[in-house]
């Protein structure tokens, strides 16, 4: 007899943590959407956002002001990423600008352990991770508190870039960046704003991610959690980041639960590739990639 | 009438090999609409390009000549700062925000002309009037509108950054000739009362020339011919030029620039 309301436990279990997926894919997103860059050192960023996080506290600053400074470090940081490394390389080819980032992976992650060295931190956010029972299905309460942070940034995120001029700049970057140009939008702006906001969403899942696995070097690897996320989801659509983050971890939950043991267990790392492989023969723009808005 | 734009001896480049422009020069004065003709290729897109400091974004670059806009040298000016300057590009094949609807469109512009909010609101309400249409599909995606309605919301939202100079890449293509002729009587009308000065590159040569006030005439990138539109109007070998193909527009220029039999009694 089929346990529903075991599944249905694995399922809100698998859709709670795929709420971080989105956190880290939506990394990916705002960035891909403006600038065509995929920007592999998001993985970086988010690790060198948990480590400093966790350096300032272990060394007695007080939470809030460890979260803004740590804030504040992560906005300097995109920016001057985008300064130095990507502006001059504005038109080189989209294989160049990977090679890019992906060198710059390493380079972040070099400086946050020179800097704050490379013991494991713990990282308490101050949320009991005691699971609470709703309707006989029991559910992590971090997972839930995890969810409404990534929930808030998100809706903070869209009514920001619906409602501003900024957001409208972004927007239009994003839709036809040639246009965008011509009309004289300032580019270098947008480029400003978005990765400020990349920072935050790495600092974010950083702390998230840092609480749940502990900070150390192998944070930086949830990139690879992002990326079947993107293939799913399309990679220049934040909804699609969204609802790939949440089918990701729905996905790896269930097979882990019900497909893992016919392979003798531990499927959960690789599950989620073998579906992106899958969803890119049929359809290799994601589920909301590039959906152009075109008369016929 | 003073120069608002002079362009001399321009050459450009893709990639820095291949060679799409070799010697353009021309001049528009204040308050004048001047036409650029000729064929596919002859170079007319990149000359506008250079003009607005856009050929980077192509890959491309100005190995010579020099762009005065406004008494200022304007050859290497981003062209963020162009537009806020006054001279504001249409570029060809309309390049509207698909997603966004065509209000943000018009609202985009004026953010790029550095506009407040209230200049904005302003701003709109002048398009609006001088394009009805765009008021009732104002909340239409703008990818979903037709191509008239997105040649007019590429134009209205250049009018929003409140141009001295609009520069505009084949306006007509692709459109029926009753939106073409409002289109262009719309453009001749700011000209006749506001003093706005147009640069219209056109390969649809009857109707540019008779709005324009004066034309030059591209050829494998460089000006081969330059005068009142008036006076190229009257003359069929300007239309066989850029319509042939390029021997008979050769052999067209050739016959163009042979003295005629007048001169020679003159002389």
């Amino acid at each position: 007899m089929f346990d529903y309301q075991f599944f249905i436990e694995v399922l809100v279990g698998g859709l709670l943590s795929g709420v971080m997926y989105s956190l880290v894919a939506i990394g990916f997103v705002l960035i891909y959407k403006t600038s065509g860059v995929l920007n592999f050192a998001q993985g970086a960023m988010l690790l060198f956002a948990a480590l400093t996080f966790v350096s300032l506290v272990e060394r007695g600053v007080p939470f809030w002001l460890a979260l803004s400074a740590t804030l504040v470090i992560m906005v300097v940081l995109g920016i001057t990423v985008e300064r130095t490394v990507l502006r001059p390389l504005v038109n080189q080819s989209p294989m160049t600008l990977f090679m890019a980032t992906l060198g710059l992976s390493y380079i972040i992650e070099g400086a946050a352990q020179l800097l704050w060295g490379t013991q494991v931190h713990g990282l308490d956010l101050g949320i009991d991770d005691v699971p609470f029972e709703v309707g006989g299905v029991l559910i992590s309460q971090f997972d839930l508190f995890a969810a409404a942070i990534a929930g808030t940034l998100v809706t903070t995120f869209a009514l920001f870039f619906r409602y501003t001029r900024t957001g409208l700049a972004f927007r239009a970057v994003a839709d036809d960046q040639f246009a965008a140009l011509a009309v004289g939008l300032r580019l270098p702006r947008v480029w400003a704003a978005v990765w400020t906001a990349a920072g935050i969403v790495a600092l974010v899942a950083g702390l998230l991610w840092g609480a749940r696995l502990g900070v150390q070097f192998s944070l930086s690897l949830v990139v690879l959690k992002a990326l079947p996320v993107l293939v799913l989801g399309g990679f220049d659509s934040v909804a699609g980041a969204i609802v790939g983050g949440l089918l990701i971890g729905a996905i790896e939950k269930l097979a882990e639960v019900y497909v893992g043991p016919l392979f003798g267990g531990g499927i959960v790392a690789w599950a989620a590739y073998v579906v992106a492989l899958g969803f890119l023969l049929v359809r290799p723009s994601g589920l909301f990639g590039q959906k152009l808005v075109e008369r016929v | 009438m003073s120069d608002l734009l002079v362009l001399e001896g321009l050459a450009a480049t893709y990639n820095h090999a291949i060679r799409a422009l070799s010697d353009v020069s021309l001049t528009v004065r204040r308050g004048e609409i001047v036409a650029l003709l000729g064929a596919n290729g002859a170079g007319k897109s990149t000359t506008l390009k250079a003009v607005s400091n856009l050929l980077h974004a192509e890959r491309g670059q100005l190995t010579r000549g020099r762009i005065v806009f406004d008494g200022r040298d304007a050859t290497s000016l981003p062209s963020a700062k162009l537009v806020r300057l006054g001279l504001v590009p249409v570029l060809e094949g309309r390049h509207c925000f698909r997603a966004l609807n065509v209000e943000e469109n018009l609202v985009a512009g004026g953010i790029g002309g550095g506009l407040s909010r209230r200049e904005i609101a302003a701003g709109l309400e002048r398009v609006y009037t001088l394009f009805p249409r765009l008021k009732e599909r104002r909340r239409s995606a703008s990818g979903l509108t037709s191509g008239g309605e997105q040649q007019m919301s590429a134009i209205g939202r250049a009018l929003m950054a409140r141009p001295r100079l609009l520069v505009l890449d084949e306006p007509s293509m692709g459109l029926a000739p009753l939106v073409v002729e409002t289109i262009f009587s719309t453009l001749k009308g700011l000209n006749r009362e506001e003093g706005l000065s147009i640069l219209v590159a056109e390969q649809n040569s009857t109707v540019a020339l008779r709005y324009a006030d004066r034309a030059a005439v591209l050829d494998a990138g460089s000006t081969v011919l330059a005068g009142d539109a008036a006076d190229l109007r009257g003359r069929a070998e300007i239309k066989a030029l850029y319509l042939g193909s390029p021997g008979e527009s050769a052999a067209h220029l050739a016959a163009l620039r042979r003295p005629s039999p007048a001169d020679h009694a003159a002389a």
